[in-house]
């Protein structure tokens, strides 16, 4: 029962950590920002996921004591890890897309909530001068 | 009405209690005790960061949407890594999808926004200013339109049933 409980243990660390292995090697191999931005989901979840299992079913099989720690750490992950997905996403747009070129239509009369602040029209062609770089002037 | 000025989110300070006495990992009259105050404490004073009351829809809904979001995030999990490994970089077929909201409330739209992140393969990259869009974009997607579906017919369908 001993070498069983410490084998499906073993195997749930091997497993999160080749998921977190994989999210990392996807953050090199990947090409652009948005792409790599897939990865990192990828380690939280099934990889720290089954990280997190294997200790808990270790301080309780093997330890005698029960903690719920872990659950709480996934609680909090899938809670704060899809803010930082969106806002790092959302500072990419800001600096190096094209909202017309790049981006779909919202299909609603307005825009996306990132480019939001002016017409259509007065959005500058140029991807390497983006409203923003004016905006950021504004707060000073 | 007293219950509502001292308790104005019920919800949440339930949900503080259970998480206090879960960091304490233990159920002790001192951790129960202090789990209380910071119940009462913490709504209080964010109380006008929330200032409408979201209505939760029924416990079992949303058991069945929790088991469904886990169970795609373990296949998306596979098939991503699946395309992270054997795929060569330039073969995959990255896609912004538009995916247009039913859905009204904040608190219901940020649980499809966050769902969306967290099961690989789409990421949630910006709402439209007037919260009626989402920019979704996937990893792979040689068919963008079945991702709007499966989003829309998976995940929207059950918050909707949730939160409206």
């Amino acid at each position: 029962m001993e070498f069983v409980i410490e084998l499906v243990i073993s195997v749930l660390i091997v497993i999160g950590g080749l998921f977190t292995l994989i999210g990392s090697f996807g953050l090199v191999k990947l090409p652009n920002l948005l792409m790599r931005l897939h990865a990192p989901t990828k380690a939280t979840t099934v990889g720290v996921g089954s990280i997190l299992i294997a200790s808990m079913l270790f301080f309780w099989m093997e330890r005698g004591t029960f903690t719920i720690h872990e659950l709480l750490i996934t609680v909090f992950l899938f809670l704060t890890a899809p803010i930082t997905a969106n806002l790092i996403g959302k500072a990419y747009l800001l600096r190096h897309v094209d909202p017309h070129d790049d981006l779909p239509h919202t299909g609603e009369a307005e825009g996306w909530a990132t480019f939001d602040s002016r017409d259509p029209e007065e959005q500058p062609k140029d991807p390497g001068k983006l409203p923003q770089d004016e905006k950021s002037n504004d707060l000073n | 009405m007293m219950l509502k000025r001292y308790l104005p989110h019920p919800l949440l300070s339930v949900a503080l209690i259970v998480i206090w006495v879960m960091l304490a990992n233990e159920i002790s009259v001192g951790t129960v005790v202090f789990a209380v105050i910071l119940a009462v404490i913490i709504p209080l004073i964010s109380q006008s960061f929330w200032p409408g009351r979201p209505k939760v829809g029924n416990f079992w809904a949303i058991c069945e949407y929790g088991l469904i979001v886990l169970w795609d995030i373990l296949v998306a999990n596979v098939v991503v890594a699946g395309l992270v490994l054997f795929r060569k970089a330039d073969s995959l077929e990255p896609a912004s999808v538009t995916v247009p909201l039913e859905l009204t409330s904040p608190e219901a739209i940020t649980a499809l926004a966050g769902t969306i992140t967290m099961t690989p393969g789409t990421v949630t990259v910006d709402l439209s200013r007037d919260a009626r869009s989402l920019l979704v974009h996937c990893l792979h997607a040689p068919d963008p339109q079945a991702v709007v579906d499966d989003i829309k017919s998976r995940y929207e369908r059950r918050l909707k049933e949730i939160f409206e």
